[in-house]
């Protein structure tokens, strides 16, 4: 009888295990930075974050020394003033451009829009890699290396196929008579774009957003092609780097600065998580 | 009825109207910004890219297939087209597979939503932050001294030797790979659970009801109707294969055999100062990625 009842609990049980498995082995990385970078440098180096957790309420063992150090001689701060910078600009600019494409690609009838809008779905082929020498060239030749204009404009470039292709499959499947009535009791283009089509997809504009601002938010890559050195501009994710490279083994400075540049993503994706999601399904938005 | 048919015609007249009129302004200044940003900085970007790629390193001289023979027979290159085939196999395999796993054991537990959110957390964070995070994890103290590093304290506590997980080939590809599972399977799980939710109960209530055993129903029914989701998935788990970089770049910068091929590319750039080669590496890159592309948004076309 007891066996019967084993039996039948036994792949719940299982289930239960592999998923609570997962949850730790997800959480414990982070969990294990986050406690280093409020212990004193001199415990970092000798000893295991987990020996805190045999008295974590211990607060005495904890400092934020690390972070006031990362702040200000790491230059963190400034990063951290320079990764809203570009973010900002590298958001605002391409979803604008973005929704004013999408819409006159799905609302207007004008000659050429099918060819249009094939080459924005061929430019999601193209990995940015293609781009760099000659964009960087041209960049060093305009004085826009180093420079945040420069790297809003880049971002606008490179996040603008995505962009119009998801906001196009969204103004696709608002109804046309909704324009046409519109546009019968005599409104604009330009006021049905504004006053119908915008709030009428600001789950969409919403998803996208926040897609966009985390993706230059975190982007490495492009800031290192086009900044070069210039650590006075440099967003969180290049003085990370470079700080994994001049620290490399000064945990508690790297944990404090690594999680430091996590806190806004961390923020937009917990309160923000269903539009996060939408937007990394890309496209897929419906209503 | 009649009247937004009319509408319609009339919406689309009007443009058509306007466009002769106005020599197609309106048209244009909506489409027009994007299609001059695109224009600057992705199709003419590219054209010359390709035209680089077969001159010298300061695109001075017409040098052939040169660059390209060094892609394909310099050591660094192999090394680097080796190990993006490692990710390929062993990266996607994970993401997918631990992403389709994850998004079936989480329908079946009260706490879905909460533990969906945990493993997709590391999405939303930077590739540096991930680096960060398990170069940590991963960090060696010698035999005898006290470990700081959580993988190497278990080892001991399992009386293993500590490794140095990002300094032995090919074991470090495999520890780097793992910080992509970490990264990725979230991404994977979300898109797969959603798909999975979508399957009509009827339709394995009705296997079952036939006697279809677990295993079958999953072979012949969950796997054939995710179809569509895991072309997905897999395609831009195969793109981000090949184009990954940051992971490297922060945790190894391609050193003890880990190079890749992006990770090739920048040090072209930058510190050989070889634009012929980096542009070279750069159209392999896109002959790469455009067949799994291609796929990629023929999916999303479908869907949307």
């Amino acid at each position: 009888m007891n066996w019967q009842k084993l039996k039948r609990k036994l792949p719940r049980l299982v289930v239960n295990i592999v998923v609570i498995a997962a949850i730790v082995i997800w959480f414990v990385p982070t969990l294990g930075l986050l406690i280093t970078s409020f212990r004193p440098a001199s415990d970092v180096a000798y000893t295991g974050w987990w020996t805190a957790l045999s008295s974590p309420l211990k607060f005495t063992q904890y400092t934020v020394e690390n972070y006031k150090n990362v702040l200000s001689s790491g230059g963190m701060l400034i990063a951290f003033r320079n990764s809203f910078i570009i973010a900002i600009g590298g958001t605002v600019i391409p979803v604008f451009f973005a929704a004013l494409a999408a819409f006159g690609l799905s609302k207007l009838n004008f000659q050429g829009r099918g060819f249009f809008y094939a080459l924005i779905v061929m430019m999601l082929v193209v990995p940015t890699q293609m781009t760099f020498v000659p964009v960087l060239r041209l960049y060093n030749k305009l004085s826009l290396s180093g420079t945040f204009g420069g790297l809003w404009l880049v971002h606008t470039g490179y996040g603008l196929p995505f962009s119009i292709f998801m906001l196009h499959t969204f103004f696709q499947s608002l109804p046309d008579e909704l324009f046409e009535a519109a546009h019968i009791d005599g409104a604009s283009i330009w006021t049905t774009f504004i006053r119908l089509a915008i709030p009428l997809s600001v789950p969409a504009l919403a998803s996208l957003v926040i897609f966009q601002f985390l993706a230059v938010w975190n982007d490495l890559l492009v800031a290192l092609i086009y900044l070069g050195g210039h650590q006075s501009v440099a967003p969180l994710t290049m003085r990370l780097s470079s700080l994994v490279g001049s620290h490399g083994q000064d945990w508690h400075l790297l944990t404090a600065a690594a999680f430091i540049s996590m806190t806004v993503p961390l923020i937009v994706f917990l309160a923000l998580q269903k539009y996060f999601v939408r937007g990394l399904m890309g496209g897929a938005v419906k209503g | 009825m009649a009247r937004p048919n009319l509408g319609r015609a009339f919406f689309r007249e009007r443009g058509m109207v306007m466009r002769r009129k106005t020599g197609g302004l309106t048209p244009l200044l909506y489409v027009g910004p994007a299609v001059f940003f695109l224009t600057i900085f992705q199709v003419y970007p590219a054209l010359q890219t390709i035209y680089l790629s077969f001159m010298d390193r300061r695109s001075e001289a017409f040098v052939g297939l040169a660059n390209y023979k060094f892609v394909f027979t310099s050591a660094p290159m192999l090394t680097a087209f080796r190990n993006n085939l490692i990710w390929l196999v062993f990266f996607t395999a994970g993401t997918v597979g631990l992403g389709l796993l994850f998004a079936i054991l989480v329908d079946k537990v009260k706490y879905e939503s909460f533990a969906k959110s945990i493993i997709f957390m590391p999405m939303a964070i930077s590739f540096v932050g991930a680096g960060v995070v398990w170069k940590f994890m991963y960090t060696y103290k010698p035999p005898g001294s006290e470990q700081i590093g959580l993988l190497n304290q278990i080892l001991m506590i399992f009386g293993f030797e500590p490794k140095g997980w990002l300094l032995e080939s090919p074991l470090n590809n495999f520890a780097l790979i793992a910080v992509g599972l970490w990264i990725w399977t979230g991404y994977c799980m979300v898109i797969l659970s959603a798909a999975y939710k979508g399957i009509p109960k009827e339709l394995t209530e009705a296997a079952q009801v036939d006697g279809a055993n677990s295993l079958q129903v999953f072979r012949h029914i969950t796997i054939p109707e995710l179809k569509p989701a895991l072309t997905m998935v897999v395609s831009t788990m195969l793109v981000n294969v090949l184009k990954i970089f940051d992971i490297i770049y922060v945790m190894t910068n391609g050193n003890y055999g880990t190079e890749v091929i992006a990770n090739r590319m920048f040090k072209e750039m930058f510190q050989f100062s070889n634009t012929g080669r980096a542009s070279a590496i750069a159209v392999i890159l896109f002959l790469m990625i455009v067949p799994i592309m291609y796929a990629n948004i023929r999916q999303k076309l479908r869907e949307g």
